[in-house]
C-alpha cells in the first residue's frame, strides 16, 4: 500500500467533526508548531521539498521565505480553493471529507507566516463546502485552536471563507487577490509579487488547498522525513483526480514513484479503461498541460517508463512530454475525437479569458472559431496552420499564465494529432458520423494484459 | 422596493466584519450572492444599486463586478436553473447527449426559459466534478452521474414541488 499522508483518515466515520479528528491525532501539528519559532517552521517546509500543488510546482518553502515583513504592516495568508482547472477536483474532495486537515494546515501556516487574518477563497460553485468549512472553523474556535491567544501562545488568528462567483481566472493568485478585494478578477502585473504587495497592498502568501494541508504531515514527521518519500524533486505524496474514460474515476493519493501505466490499469487506482477499449491519449495534469498520445504517455521518447511525478511527466519538454500540473488526469479512449476535445477546451479558455490582454482575449476567440469549423467539416488545411500560428502568438505574450494555458492544449493537439485534424478537413462528411480512432499509430498501442 | 430584512442586514454586517476597517468593498461578491438569492434569482439594476449603497461604493463598481462573474444572472431566470457542464471531461462522458435530451424534454434552447417560468437551461464551463460526469448545477447543489432517467426524475421532482 502506498503511503497516505493526507487521505489516510478520509473514511473514518465522523472525521468531519472536531472530536473525531482530534481523537485520530488531529491538531498535533498546531500544538507542535506553536512551541516553535515561525522561522523554524518555514525551514521545515523548505527541507520537505514541498512544491505548490495548484499546478505551477513552485517550491513552497521558498515562496514563504520571500514574504516581506515590514514593521507594523499586517501580513496575510490566503488559501486558494478556486479549483477550476478542467479535470481537477482534488481540493474539493479534501475540503469535503477532511475539512479539519485544511484548517489545521492553515493555523500552522498562519503562525509560520504571521497572518492573524487568513482567508479561504473558494470557487463560488462549491457553495455547499462553505458550510462544511465554516463548521470546522467554528469547532476549532470552540476548542481554542482559533481566535485569541491560541492555546495560550499569544498568537491570534481568524479564518474566513470567501466565495467567488464563477471565474477560472481567479485561481491565478493576483486575480484572486483582486477578487478578494471585491473587484473583477483581472490579474496584476508582476512585480511587485504578492509576497511584497498583495491583499490590500500588504505582504501576502497565496497557497493551494493541498499545499497547505501537506504542511500538517510535514510538521508532524519533520521536513527531512517527508522529503524521503517520493523521488528527486518530487517529494511527498500527490493527490490525483482521475476522470474521463476509466473504470474508477476519483481522487487518489499517490507516491510519485508510481508509473503512469500502473496508475491507469491497476485496480488500486483507475482500474483500466471501460469496455475493453484501448487508450488513445491523456491530459495528465489538468486541461492546460499538453495532451500526450498513448505511446508517449506510458514511455518517454527515450523509452523509459513514465512516472507520475513532476520530472518524469515533463521529460522531453513539450516536444514529447507534458506536465504533472494540478494532477487533473483526463483519459481519452480510442472512440474519442481529439479535435472535439480540443474545441471544448478552447471554448473554455475563451469563456474564462478576463479580456485584459489582446493576444488572449482575441486569440482564444479565434481558436474556438477555427476549431469549430474544423470539427464541423468546414475547415481547410490552412486553418490548421493558422491555429498553430495563433497559439504561438498568445503564448508568453500575456500578463498572466492563462494565455499559455489556452495555447498549450491547442499546440499539443496539433503537434501529436495533426493527421486527425487533416482527416477532418479531408473528410468533411465522414467526420460528422465517424471518429478517426487510433489511425495515428504506426507503433502498436498498449493493450492491457 | 429592494430591501433586505433585519436578519439579512445582520448577515450583511457580519460579512463586512470579516475585513479590516475601510475594506468593506471586499464583501461585494458575497453580498451579490445574497442579493441574488433574496431578490428573485437575478440582479436587477435596482438590486445592484442597493448593494452598492450598503457598502458605500459607486453603482459602477457593482456593475463591473456583476458583469464579470458567470454565477450572477443579469436577467430573470426560471425557478429551477439547470447549468449543465460541457467542458472536455464532461463531454467525454456524454454531456452533449444530456444537453440535447434536456432541450427536447423541456422544448427550449440553451439560454432559454420555459413558458411557465419553471426551468432555465444554461451550459457552463467546468465545475470541478469531472470524476462524476456528466453533471449539472441546480441552485447550490450538484447533480452528478446524469442519465436520461435521472434527468426525468429531477424534472418530475421540480414539477411536483409546484
Amino acid at each position: 500500500m502506498a503511503t497516505k499522508l493526507l487521505l489516510a483518515k478520509a473514511h473514518v466515520e465522523g472525521i468531519r467533526h472536531f472530536e473525531v479528528y482530534r481523537r485520530e491525532g488531529g491538531y498535533a501539528a498546531v500544538e507542535k508548531a506553536l512551541k516553535m519559532e515561525p522561522a523554524a517552521i518555514v525551514e521545515e517546509v523548505k527541507k520537505s521539498g514541498l512544491r505548490g500543488r495548484g499546478g505551477a510546482g513552485f517550491p513552497s518553502g521558498m515562496k514563504w521565505s520571500f514574504l516581506a515583513k515590514p514593521e507594523g504592516v499586517p501580513r496575510y495568508l490566503v488559501c486558494n480553493a478556486d479549483e477550476s482547472e478542467p479535470g481537477t477536483f482534488k481540493d474539493r474532495y479534501l475540503m469535503e471529507f477532511l475539512p479539519h486537515l485544511l484548517i489545521e494546515g492553515l493555523i500552522v501556516s498562519s503562525f509560520a507566516l504571521g497572518s492573524n487574518r487568513t482567508y479561504i477563497y473558494i470557487r463560488g460553485e462549491y457553495a455547499w463546502i462553505v458550510g462544511i468549512l465554516e463548521q470546522a472553523i467554528a469547532e476549532a474556535k470552540q476548542n481554542g485552536f482559533l481566535g485569541k491567544n491560541i492555546l495560550g501562545s499569544g498568537f491570534d488568528c481568524e479564518i474566513y471563507v470567501q466565495r467567488g462567483a464563477g471565474a477560472y481566472i481567479c485561481g491565478e493568485e493576483t486575480a484572486l487577490i483582486e477578487s478578494l478585494e471585491g473587484k473583477r478578477g483581472n490579474p496584476r502585473i508582476k512585480p511587485p509579487f504578492p509576497a511584497i504587495k498583495g491583499l490590500w497592498d500588504c505582504p501576502t502568501v497565496v497557497n493551494n488547498v493541498e499545499t497547505l494541508a501537506a504542511v500538517v504531515p510535514i510538521l508532524n514527521m519533520g521536513g527531512e522525513e517527508y522529503a524521503k518519500i517520493g523521488v528527486g524533486r518530487s517529494t511527498g505524496t500527490k493527490l490525483i483526480s482521475a476522470c474521463g474514460n476509466i473504470n474508477k474515476p476519483g481522487v487518489y493519493e499517490i507516491e510519485m514513484t508510481l508509473s503512469v501505466e500502473e496508475f491507469i490499469y491497476s485496480d488500486e487506482y483507475c482500474g483500466g479503461i471501460p469496455n475493453g477499449k484501448r487508450l488513445k491519449a491523456c491530459i495528465p495534469g489538468g486541461s492546460s498541460v499538453p495532451i500526450l498520445p498513448a505511446n508517449l504517455l506510458l514511455k518517454t521518447a527515450k523509452g523509459e517508463t513514465r512516472l507520475m511525478n513532476y520530472e518524469s511527466l515533463s521529460d522531453g519538454g513539450f516536444a514529447t512530454g507534458s506536465m504533472l500540473g494540478s494532477g487533473g488526469f483526463i483519459v481519452l479512449d480510442e472512440d474519442q475525437c481529439v479535435v472535439k476535445n480540443t474545441l471544448t477546451l478552447a471554448r473554455f479558455y475563451r469563456h474564462e479569458s478576463c479580456g485584459q490582454c489582446s493576444p488572449c482575449r482575441e486569440g482564444t476567440g479565434w481558436m474556438e472559431k477555427i476549431l469549430t469549423k474544423i470539427e464541423n467539416g468546414k475547415g481547410a488545411i490552412s486553418d490548421i496552420d493558422l491555429l498553430w500560428d495563433i497559439q504561438r502568438k498568445i503564448e508568453g505574450n500575456t500578463i498572466c499564465p492563462l494565455g499559455d494555458a489556452a495555447a498549450w492544449p491547442v499546440a499539443a493537439a496539433i503537434r501529436h494529432f495533426r493527421d486527425e485534424f487533416e482527416w477532418h478537413v479531408n473528410n468533411p462528411e465522414l467526420c460528422q458520423t465517424q471518429n478517426y480512432g487510433l489511425a495515428h499509430y504506426a507503433d502498436p498501442i498498449h493493450v492491457p494484459a | 422596493m429592494v430591501k433586505f430584512s433585519e436578519d439579512k442586514l445582520k448577515e450583511v454586517q457580519s460579512m463586512i466584519d470579516r475585513y479590516p476597517e475601510g475594506k468593506q468593498k471586499s464583501a461585494l461578491i458575497p453580498l451579490l450572492h445574497l442579493a441574488q438569492e433574496d431578490f428573485g434569482g437575478w440582479l436587477s439594476a435596482e438590486t445592484m444599486d442597493y448593494v452598492g449603497s450598503l457598502l458605500g461604493i459607486e453603482p459602477i463598481e457593482v456593475y463591473e463586478v456583476a458583469t464579470f462573474y458567470s454565477m450572477y444572472n443579469l436577467k430573470p431566470v426560471g425557478k429551477h436553473v439547470f447549468e449543465v457542464c460541457h467542458t472536455g471531461p464532461c463531454m467525454l462522458k456524454g454531456s452533449d447527449d444530456i444537453i440535447a435530451y434536456i432541450k427536447t424534454k423541456l422544448d427550449i434552447k440553451v439560454g432559454e426559459t420555459t413558458a411557465d417560468g419553471l426551468f432555465t437551461l444554461k451550459t457552463v464551463e467546468c465545475l470541478g466534478a469531472c470524476g462524476y460526469a456528466p453533471m449539472m448545477q441546480m441552485g447550490i447543489d450538484y447533480r452528478e452521474h446524469l442519465t436520461e432517467a435521472k434527468v426525468d426524475e429531477i424534472i418530475a421532482a421540480c414539477r411536483n414541488k409546484q
